[in-house]
């Protein structure tokens, strides 16, 4: 029987999963998505601490936690804590770890994961850390994108939007180094992909190009990953003349292949217009309810040493 | 007289030669040698053979740890350290590139979590031919060498 090497495993960045584990996840959130395996982590306390707002990633966990029947613990925002007081993140999380089976950890701060990791004597899993990583995120994107391609390698993937300071974004292209995949990058030449992780993308044979419209890859791709570009990082006019580039309509998507599906972690300010909503094309509300299957499939393999 | 000798040579202690023009100050930093009472002399943009021009640190009694001395190769892959016994060379400290660092740079990210939190940096040195970057263990951002300031 093959051993779950999941079990006690942190998950900080997608870095820190090889592709065995990636696919063990894949494999068991399918199975839970379609009622093939029931998973238990009863009697197990996870701690949610957030001290950013989130709506998706933290409710999802919970609904992952309470259809597993677990019990959660924690915060949504640290208007209540310590840390107000001045007390560090490490002690912060040192003390949590004494009551929990494991945390579920957001933060501002870049690294703010990783340092919980070493402080924390249960497992710790990133909900997003700063502009660093999601790994769940990308985990989420994976299983989506196999749902409705059936397979991941082979495809032609378009990255649209904040490609510089986005973790959704980091933690998905960490997660394509392991696959056949073709990569169009597309953004404002102010927030292009950072030349460390296009050297990564080139050490792996990954194939990419960069693009400055939608409409340019539109017709090539299997899938359109869409994210937010943040208003805050551009004046009025540039984020006008910027946007109009970078907003999908459902016109944008009569060339399109027939099996495209557009993905967007979510939230959307005006990225994806509401009429793409009704094309066949969308996929971000399916891909909004993987999130509970993939975080149900990872707490089930981290708190649990047998398989499912 | 005796001025001009203290510049040019050392009784004891280390030299440390061909470091890349420029470099000579943030090895000062990274030494610490800005805060003991070791005798220091410096000097910039000296005539090189192998570099054109080359900048030269010289330390009166002080011999540095292999760490010390492979924490310059990150700023100077080419240096020479020599230890001086008596005003000869007695022994030359082999170098290599570390792979890792502890609490020597600070992450030039200002939303890295260790601008707030009283922890050591951590660094992984990355060589790619002749370029040296290092990944912050905490951030996982890459910054060229010259990005980064040495903890003081």
């Amino acid at each position: 029987m093959s051993m779950n090497t999941l079990y006690t495993k942190d998950i900080i960045s997608f870095t820190d999963l090889n592709t065995e584990e990636v696919q063990l996840i894949l494999q068991t959130a399918k199975k839970i998505k379609e009622r093939c395996v029931t998973c238990s982590i009863q009697d197990k306390l996870i701690a949610n601490c957030f001290f950013e707002p989130s709506t998706r990633t933290r409710l999802s966990f919970e609904a992952a936690i309470f259809r597993m029947g677990g019990k959660v613990i924690g915060f949504p925002d640290d208007s209540s804590l310590s840390v107000r007081k001045g007390e560090t993140l490490s002690d912060t999380m040192r003390v949590i770890a004494g009551y929990a089976d494991l945390i579920v950890i957001r933060h501002p701060r870049d690294g703010s994961a990783r340092l919980t990791a070493e402080v924390a004597d249960c497992p710790v899993i990133n909900a997003g850390d700063g502009a660093n990583q999601h790994p769940t995120q990308a985990l989420i994107e994976l299983f989506s994108i196999q749902e409705c391609q059936s397979s991941i390698n082979g495809l032609s993937i378009a990255l649209v939007g904040d490609l510089k300071y986005g973790r959704a974004i980091h933690s998905f292209i960490e997660a394509c180094l392991m696959f056949d995949v073709r990569l169009y990058l597309v953004s404002p030449e102010l927030l292009i992909l950072p030349d460390s992780i296009c050297d990564k993308l080139k050490k792996r044979g990954v194939r990419f190009s960069f693009h400055q419209q939608i409409e340019e890859v539109i017709p090539k791709v299997d899938i359109l990953y869409i994210t937010r570009i943040q208003q805050e990082r551009f004046t009025e006019t540039e984020y006008q003349l910027i946007q109009s580039k970078f907003i999908l309509t459902a016109n944008m998507l009569e060339k399109a292949k027939k099996n495209l599906k557009v993905l967007h972690p979510l939230p959307r300010v005006n990225e994806v217009a509401l009429d793409v909503d009704h094309t066949p094309y969308a996929y971000y509300f399916q891909q909004a309810s993987n999130g509970v299957v993939i975080r149900q499939a990872l707490l089930a393999l981290i708190l649990n040493e047998e398989l499912p | 007289m005796n001025d001009m000798l203290s510049v040019s040579a050392i009784k004891n202690g280390t030299v440390i030669d061909h470091i890349v023009a420029g470099q000579a100050l943030r090895i000062i930093y990274l030494l610490g040698l800005q805060k003991n009472n070791n005798q220091v002399t410096i000097g910039l943009n000296l005539p090189s053979k192998r570099l054109g021009i080359k900048d030269l640190i010289k330390i009166e009694n002080r011999v540095l740890t292999e760490d010390e001395a492979n924490e310059i190769v990150i700023f100077s892959p080419v240096a020479t350290i020599n230890v001086i016994q008596n005003f000869q060379v007695v022994d030359k400290i082999k170098t290599h590139l570390p792979s890792v660092t502890h609490g020597v740079f600070v992450c030039p990210n200002h939303l890295c979590v260790t601008q707030i939190e009283p922890i050591s940096s951590y660094h992984y040195i990355h060589e790619q031919g002749k370029k040296i970057s290092l990944i912050c263990h905490y951030c996982e951002k890459e910054f060229d060498r010259d990005q980064v300031k040495v903890a003081v």
